[in-house]
């Protein structure tokens, strides 16, 4: 079978659906945005073109670079904590221990009920006077008082990521451990004939190999984390006072506000 | 002679995507020998993470449990006291359209599987197998659209559902929902597709198949496992995350699936979380219990590269 002209053509009509479909629902979409951002438009009919000055607003309204560095801020630990908490599951989950499939069973949950009710249930959790969290911290005598963790800007910037970090680390750990298991024994088996431990085996074999998969799931994780919306929608909707807001949290607020 | 006899779909298997289920253990290795202590440390390290992943379930269930008075009592007691299944009852009262919120995220979620497997299987194809001109650069151009994600194109997307008269129906959920799916699913595909044997294409075309004869005949029956796996990656995709598209582009109480019609919950005087919890536990049960089943489909869409989270 060649490239024949004929080919080509049956080609682009077994693509055509996936096109049409992309290009009217996403590509026209992103377009409409980037036009109307030098408009006036509000959801009217008519609108004039106003050059550069939605940008001059935005770069003028000066917390957006707070928000721009806030976000990077947000999304790097929680990249690097799904990173690290993924890895240490997939070690244990790679343990020749007894009840593995049950315990890769109970992994998964965090990936698969809606994202919302996930967040529902973080909600309560953060709760300062009925949580579980507040509340079996006073049982342990660790604090004084409730602490509403939602409720402070600090508390309430680490308690979205460690939701996200919770939603998240699932799929990352299930990789890691699909990437371990990848590896060939006989490399292991050498070096523990050359007396070499577990941790240096782990340091030498595991990640130097594992480096690819840690690399696209940091990449893949770094897109998904930066465009992450329920998780700070539900649990604090940006706030308090803004300590939460990131850039996708001021675009939809933005949005919904103005409809600019 | 039709090409069918030629080419019986278990002459040549392709290599399976399917990870095995188990390393077979019958002598465990001495490497793979621990010490007490080394036991000791791996079960805790596993009940650490397991506590870290499950405790939000753990505590959604107790409260589940609770009376709302107590739920709303100082000091915090952990295990439920005179618990009962109670809300498990009156929650069917108190937002009668549970049952309806239910099967909304099973339909929307559905629908837009069957939507984008009917999309993305002829496009793998032509990925997996055509030359044409810009392949590399439209394959390249469908995962970029795995960068945006629809809280950046609500205010477009929202004129377009408009435009389209889809705002206040089950395709304003759906239509958008499998834009943002497709993409990866092509990838994904794409990969296990590029696994079998390409002499199969070229003995059908060689006996006189069609093009089209060829992909539903030949390809789509060895690809069947791997349109099984994108399927389930799909439906988790779509369940998983309704939530933007429903808040924004419905305001109708019958179409809303489960995340957004739980907001019944909240509408009362107090938030009634014992029922909420509850609702959330009946509402994800059925299709938890089927992935779980599922679940090693889900090793192996991630294992071929798939996209999500």
């Amino acid at each position: 079978m060649t490239s024949s002209r004929s080919a080509i053509t049956f080609a682009l009509l077994l693509l055509a659906p996936a096109l049409i479909y992309i290009l009217a629902i996403v590509a026209y979409p992103l377009v409409d945005t980037i036009i109307l951002s030098f408009t006036n438009a509000a959801l009217r009919p008519t609108y004039d073109f106003v050059g550069w000055a939605n940008y001059q607003k935005i770069f003028g309204a000066g917390n957006f670079t707070e928000i721009i560095i806030r976000t990077l801020v947000w999304t790097f630990f929680s990249v690097s904590l799904k990173m690290i908490i993924g890895m240490y599951g997939a070690v244990l989950l790679n343990s020749a221990i007894p009840g593995q499939t049950v315990f890769r069973i109970l992994t998964m949950p965090p990936w698969i009920v809606p994202m919302a009710i996930g967040i529902y249930m973080w909600a309560w959790m953060y709760n300062g006077n009925f949580g579980m969290i507040s509340g079996l911290l006073q049982n342990f005598g660790l604090v004084d008082g409730p602490v509403a963790f939602l409720a402070y800007g600090d508390t309430a910037f680490w308690a979205t990521i460690v939701t996200d970090v919770w939603i998240g680390v699932p799929m990352v750990t299930i990789y890691f451990l699909a990437a371990m298991q990848s590896i060939s024994k006989d490399l292991y088996e050498a070096a523990w004939t050359d007396g070499a431990g577990r941790f240096y085996r782990w340091r030498r074999i595991t990640l130097p190999l594992m480096l690819p998969a840690i690399v696209t799931m940091s990449l893949l994780s770094l897109i998904a984390t930066f465009n992450s919306f329920d998780i700070i929608y539900i649990l604090t909707n940006g706030g308090p006072s803004g300590s939460t807001t990131t850039m996708i949290i001021d675009t939809y607020k933005t949005a919904m506000g103005s409809r600019n | 002679m039709s090409v069918g006899v030629v080419l019986q779909p278990q002459v040549v298997e392709a290599p399976a995507l399917i990870v095995p289920k188990k390393r077979v253990r019958s002598t465990v290795a001495m490497i793979d020998r621990y010490k007490w202590y080394e036991f000791v440390a791996i079960y805790a390290g596993m009940a650490v993470f397991l506590f870290f992943v499950l405790a939000p379930f753990i505590e959604g269930f107790l409260v589940s449990l609770k009376p709302l008075a107590q739920l709303f009592s100082t000091p915090y007691s952990f295990i439920p006291k005179n618990g009962s299944f109670d809300a498990y009852f009156t929650m069917w009262q108190s937002v009668p359209m549970l049952g309806l919120h239910i099967f909304n995220s099973f339909f929307i979620s559905s629908v837009v599987t069957a939507i984008v497997i009917v999309i993305v299987v002829p496009a793998a194809y032509a990925f997996a197998r055509f030359q044409f001109p810009a392949s590399g650069l439209m394959l390249g151009g469908f995962l970029a659209v795995n960068m945006f994600s629809g809280a950046v194109l609500l205010i477009p997307l929202f004129r377009l559902m408009r435009g389209l008269g889809m705002l206040n129906t089950y395709w304003a959920m759906i239509v958008p929902g499998a834009a943002f799916l497709i993409p990866s699913s092509i990838f994904l595909l794409r990969t296990y597709m590029l696994r079998i044997p390409k002499e199969l294409d070229e003995a059908a075309w060689v006996d006189g198949a069609s093009r089209l004869y060829t992909l539903r005949r030949v390809i789509l029956p060895l690809a069947m496992p791997g349109i099984v796996v994108v399927a389930i990656m799909t439906f988790i995709g779509a369940y998983a995350q309704q939530f933007i598209f429903a808040l924004t582009f419905n305001s109708k109480t019958e179409y809303m699936p489960l995340p957004i019609g739980l907001f019944a919950f909240f509408g009362k005087q107090e938030v009634q979380w014992n029922e909420l919890m509850a609702a959330s536990f009946v509402g994800i049960m059925p299709v938890m219990i089927v992935i779980i089943f599922l679940q090693r489909y889900l090793v192996a869409g991630l294992t071929a590269g798939a996209v999500k989270q």
